[in-house]
């Protein structure tokens, strides 16, 4: 599975090429959505064993050979909470994003140069 | 046979980021960057972790695209209210 | 020009760091020594045959409150910036109500799409699922009423009082664990049942319909404050 590995990768990159040249408020948050995306397929891909099942016990996983037939249950409780607190950051940017808008009428980064070096 | 799936759905995955980064239309940026989600949670479920899964097919296309739109739909509502006055 | 080039550059220096990893890194085939505790322990010890469900709530409890106070401190985040202020009156929509058709189907379908999440976080110990996706489909339950009827209106009061009481009574279960068998969060304080069986588990199902209400709760806020203004 080093393809997703790969793919992970790919998108983490793009995600952040779009944070940093993008000037639309959005699309900052659409690349800081990709990123997420790609470091959680990264994180899915080294807990996967290749050939193993699910981490559920059911007629063929049962108690007695479940350490031979399951893949790594860590890395996906860890993505698993971590998806739904990427949805929360993302609405509080965005509502930041509408905020700086009431104030600024402007979504372009270029608008807000108060800490510009 | 499951590894060319995964290449072609990575490919897909890609071109979508691509787009929803290069788009001039904030609608098929938004719309795009729910398809990547989309497809993330059949890659997740081939990597056997179902319960990822389920939660990127909710969060990632569903609420993630709604919120997005809403902060848009409330972006034109101001500018709406600015050719009112 | 000179911040195109950095950009540039920063990116390629990343490539640089990241490209041996990617092409090093050794995909194991067997479970390291933490991992395969964790899922003897969970079968043997809890009884629980979803085995993610007993790193999430029992074996990384602790981090998983973290994780619940980090989506409620977010919230509370959202729902500062957006807040309308008092008195203030949005003008009257002027939008036309959605179909007769698009109505009836959310109203039928919302009953059943609040049923269908409860069973997942009821179920989280035994099949793929649990508070956080079952929290999730009780909000996709909501925004259906919310994009079909756009007179909906939630009512505040009962949405704070669920929120905060399954949060009050998530960190009781965690410290009647403390008290009753010496360490936070421990479900065992109930009888375990037999394995695969709906009251199995100890507290686990317990508490994570706790957070399965608390998620939903939270992501309904989160969705309400977004929309704004509707009314």
């Amino acid at each position: 599975m080093r393809y997703t590995l790969i793919l992970g990768f790919i998108l983490f990159m793009i995600g952040l090429w779009a944070m940093l040249t993008r000037k639309n408020l959005f699309k900052i948050v659409i690349g800081f959505s990709i990123i997420d995306t790609g470091v959680h397929l990264i994180i899915v891909t080294i807990g996967y064993l290749s050939g193993k099942t699910a981490p559920i016990l059911d007629k063929l996983v049962t108690p007695a050979n479940a350490v031979q037939k399951v893949v790594d249950p860590i890395p996906s409780a860890l993505v698993l909470t971590a998806i739904v607190i990427g949805l929360a950051v993302t609405a509080l940017m965005l509502s930041y994003v509408v905020r700086l808008y009431k104030r600024r009428k402007s979504l372009s980064i270029e608008d807000y140069r108060e800490l510009k070096w | 046979m499951i590894t060319v799936f995964i290449i072609i759905l990575g490919i897909i995955m890609i071109l979508a980021a691509i787009i929803a980064v290069m788009s001039k239309n904030l609608l098929t940026a938004i719309i795009s960057s729910g398809v990547i989600s989309l497809l993330a949670s059949i890659i997740y479920l081939i990597l056997s972790a179902p319960d990822v899964a389920m939660t990127e097919a909710a969060i990632g296309s569903g609420l993630t695209t709604i919120v997005f739109l809403y902060a848009l739909s409330r972006i034109k509502k101001i500018n709406k209210e600015i050719d009112d006055d | 020009m000179i911040k195109r080039l950095l950009i540039i550059v920063v990116i390629i220096l990343l490539i640089v760091i990241f490209l041996p990893f990617m092409k090093n890194v050794i995909l194991k085939d067997s479970l390291n020594e933490l991992s395969s505790g964790y899922v003897e322990k969970s079968v043997s010890d809890l009884k629980t045959a979803n085995i993610v469900t007993a790193v999430v709530v029992t074996f990384r409890g602790l981090d998983t409150l973290g994780e619940v106070t980090v989506l409620f401190i977010a919230t509370a985040g959202v729902g500062l910036l957006l807040k309308r202020k008092k008195g203030e009156k949005s003008k009257k929509s002027d939008k036309r109500p959605a179909s007769e058709i698009l109505q009836t189907g959310a109203s039928f379908l919302f009953p059943l799409t609040i049923l269908f999440g409860v069973y997942i976080f009821l179920h989280g110990h035994l099949t793929p699922g649990g508070g956080f996706q079952g929290g999730v489909i009780i909000a996709s339950a909501f925004l259906l009423l919310l994009l079909s009827n756009i007179n909906f209106q939630f009512n505040h009061t009962v949405l704070h009082w669920v929120e905060s009481l399954s949060g009050a009574f998530y960190v009781l279960l965690g410290l009647l664990g403390l008290i009753l068998l010496g360490s936070f969060l421990n479900p065992k304080f109930l009888p375990l049942g037999t394995l695969g069986t709906l009251f199995s588990a100890g507290a686990v199902p317990l508490i994570y319909s706790f957070i399965g209400l608390k998620v939903g709760s939270e992501l309904s806020n989160i969705l309400d404050s977004m929309r704004g203004a509707e009314e």
